[in-house]
């Protein structure tokens, strides 16, 4: 999630200006036969791959569902504080009714222009804070982790896999956790390695991270970072690689083993639905498999058969409800119980995790 | 034994940005021009070398396009600063911001465009020696350039008459013009090589190190490449000192990372500008390293006729 991406452009600030100009022209009041018109903010230019990407090809698709009846517009690169917040005012004053702000860091910018635009709706990805009209909606990203997991499991050799990781924040350490969790339950003897690079994006530092790892005998690589770093490492190296947010199977073409990739056309598609009759709530929505926020890339044909096979149904036992990947026993690495044997962690505690689950060497560095 | 030699790999793969972009900004500053627009330049070196990489097929063909992008970037910035004298601190900065932004938006349409890299070098029979073979014979071409860039402009600034004008030319330009050198001809030359060279670093991260185009994607190399010249007090193969250094601490602390060591990571990534921060400051302690090497008019404007 690239809530640290700083962007230097001051594109951001120009598409402000244009928007303003076109503003000034398109912004009287809509006629009921009008199309609908929904905003995104996104933190990155679109591209094709990564976080980006994924909420534009949601924002097509959703396009795509609802016909001619919506009109969408996106600002990209749109830095976090006091740029996304112009902006998110300027995409509700020239008539979006519904606007999706993608990033983090733009949760408390949304909150200020909610207040000031009381009949629009807003919604806003990965954030913890709502409001009358201000939604938030994010993934569960470590149910693609775990089933990462088990493939990774099933492949390496060496039993050790290599973790390149932005920051310690609990969704990035629930990841590594989930992947840990899969690996182990296909592979007894699995060890993942961590590194963190402390930056959500920076090419040339993932690589270092992910060379490094391949030097200590990690033979499946995986990232929590923003760039396509870790694969190209992996595919020069001769090691296996998930890859993470899109397929980067381009990037790694033997080398890349699947990728856990995010979806958010069908819940797009939904939100504006429901804005457009009315019925919208503001709400806080976590989705995984179930709602197909969170599918598999496409298996590299390297992966065997029966473990495709496996990884299929563990997805759909995540899906229908009938798995969790923490489910107890869930022990750190240092042997303390987290959760007992036979229950399942409750969302709360989950988005509070701030430590290593058995199998993943090291110390995590908040961790008290 | 074979773990040393991949780490001293790594270390070298690391270092070689910041030694080729921070020996170009050394000759520049020797001939008393402050030129801060090195991230800049780098950034249009690695955005030129990629697209001309990805279009041509051919990514040597891109190298040669991004040093000479970052060239007439430089040169842009020598108009500035040497023709129309304006301020070297302001013009380089804006220099910085400018490359950062309009390589940013000519790669808008590269970014994850698949290049087939320059590989490093794999020489029949010695690249495959057990130990030796990855620690002398294996690096990227950019590795083995780049230890040639800092041995030649060594041997120029130290061992050479066009050295020696270029190193009076930053030290006294009164007295150069006064003898009848061309001040403002030479250092131009100066800032285009500096130049050249940061576009070269640019491109051997954008076509080499991570065959990739994405915006910003030096992350502050040239601003750490400009903190080396200071650090080696000037001195081309202190740069080589310098960027191994702190390229070796960056993976001291992924290793450490990956082995298990329970230090905070934190920590371990502020350490080689930890490290940066204390040389500058034991070097400064003694002013007169600073003043006999730091060249006397580094920064000045020069008017030939005044």
């Amino acid at each position: 999630m690239p809530q640290n991406c700083k962007r230097w452009t001051r594109r951001a600030l120009l598409a402000v200006v244009g928007m303003a100009a076109v503003g000034g022209v398109t912004g009287v009041a809509l006629a009921a036969d009008e199309p609908f018109k929904v905003g995104f903010v996104y933190v990155s230019p679109v591209s094709d791959a990564g976080w980006t990407f994924q909420h534009d090809s949601g924002r097509k698709e959703m396009e795509k569902a609802l016909g001619g009846k919506v009109v969408t517009k996106y600002v990209e690169n749109v830095p976090e504080g006091a740029d996304a917040e112009r902006v998110i005012r300027e995409l509700a004053q020239s008539g979006n009714k519904i606007i999706f702000t993608t990033s983090f860091g733009y949760m408390n910018p949304t909150l200020k222009v909610a207040k000031q635009f009381p009949k629009t709706d807003f919604e806003h990805a990965t954030g913890y804070k709502t409001d009358a009209n201000v939604g938030i909606y994010n993934a569960r990203f470590y149910e693609g982790r775990y089933l990462a997991g088990i493939v990774a499991g099933k492949m390496t050799k060496s039993n050790v896999a290599g973790y390149v990781a932005a920051f310690p924040i609990p969704e990035v350490v629930m990841g590594i956790n989930a992947f840990t969790r899969g690996m182990k339950s296909v592979n007894p003897k699995a060890e993942v390695k961590v590194v963190w690079v402390n930056s959500w994006f920076d090419p040339g530092r993932e690589r270092e991270a992910a060379e490094t790892l391949v030097s200590q005998g990690a033979d499946v690589l995986t990232h929590h970072t923003d760039s396509t770093a870790v694969v190209q490492a992996a595919e020069a190296k001769k090691v296996y690689s998930v890859a993470y947010h899109s397929d980067m199977s381009k990037y790694g073409p033997t080398s890349e083993l699947t990728a856990v990739t995010h979806q958010w056309g069908a819940y797009y598609t939904r939100a504006v639905q429901d804005a457009m009759s009315g019925k919208w709530k503001p709400g806080n929505v976590w989705g995984g498999i179930k709602d197909g926020m969170i599918k598999m890339g496409p298996f590299n044909k390297i992966v065997p058969k029966d473990v495709q096979d496996l990884v299929n149904k563990t997805a759909a036992d995540i899906g229908a409800g009938k798995f969790h990947p923490f489910t107890g026993p869930v022990k750190d690495n240092d042997g303390k119980e987290r959760l007992a044997t036979g229950k399942v962690m409750t969302d709360d505690v989950l988005s509070k995790m701030d430590y290593y689950v058995e199998g993943v060497q090291g110390k995590l560095p908040v961790s008290k | 034994m074979e773990h040393l030699a991949t780490l001293v790999a790594l270390t070298l793969a690391a270092g070689t940005p910041l030694v080729l972009a921070a020996v170009g900004e050394l000759l520049t500053e020797r001939s008393g021009v402050l030129n801060l627009g090195v991230e800049g330049m780098m950034l249009v070196g690695a955005v030129v070398a990629f697209i001309v990489a990805a279009t041509t097929k051919a990514p040597w063909l891109g190298v040669g396009a991004g040093m000479v992008a970052a060239a007439a970037l430089a040169l842009v910035f020598a108009v500035l600063t040497l023709t129309l004298m304006a301020n070297q601190v302001a013009a380089g900065l804006a220099l910085s911001l400018f490359g950062i932004g309009v390589s940013a938006f000519v790669g808008l349409n590269y970014v994850s465009v698949v290049v087939e890299g320059i590989k490093p070098l794999a020489i029949p029979g010695v690249s495959d020696l057990p130990f030796l073979g990855k620690l002398l014979f294996a690096h990227s071409p950019f590795v083995y350039l780049s230890l040639v860039l800092v041995a030649l402009v060594q041997w120029f600034l130290f061992r050479t008459r066009a050295g020696l004008i270029v190193r009076a030319v930053g030290e006294s330009p009164d007295s150069a013009h006064a003898i009848g050198y061309p001040v403002i001809a030479i250092r131009y030359a100066a800032v285009l090589f500096g130049g050249a060279c940061a576009g070269l670093a640019g491109a051997y991260l954008a076509v080499a190190y991570t065959p990739l185009w994405t915006e910003g994607m030096t992350a502050g190399r040239g601003w750490i490449a400009l903190a080396l010249v200071v650090f080696a007090t000037w001195k081309p193969w202190r740069v080589l000192a310098g960027a191994y250094l702190f390229g070796a601490v960056t993976l001291a602390q992924f290793q450490a990372q990956a082995l298990g060591i329970a230090v905070p990571s934190q920590l371990l990534a502020m350490l080689p500008y930890l490290a940066t921060i204390l040389v500058l400051t034991l070097i400064s302690r003694d002013a007169a390293t600073i003043r006999l090497n730091a060249p006397a008019s580094l920064g000045k404007a020069y008017h030939p006729d005044a």
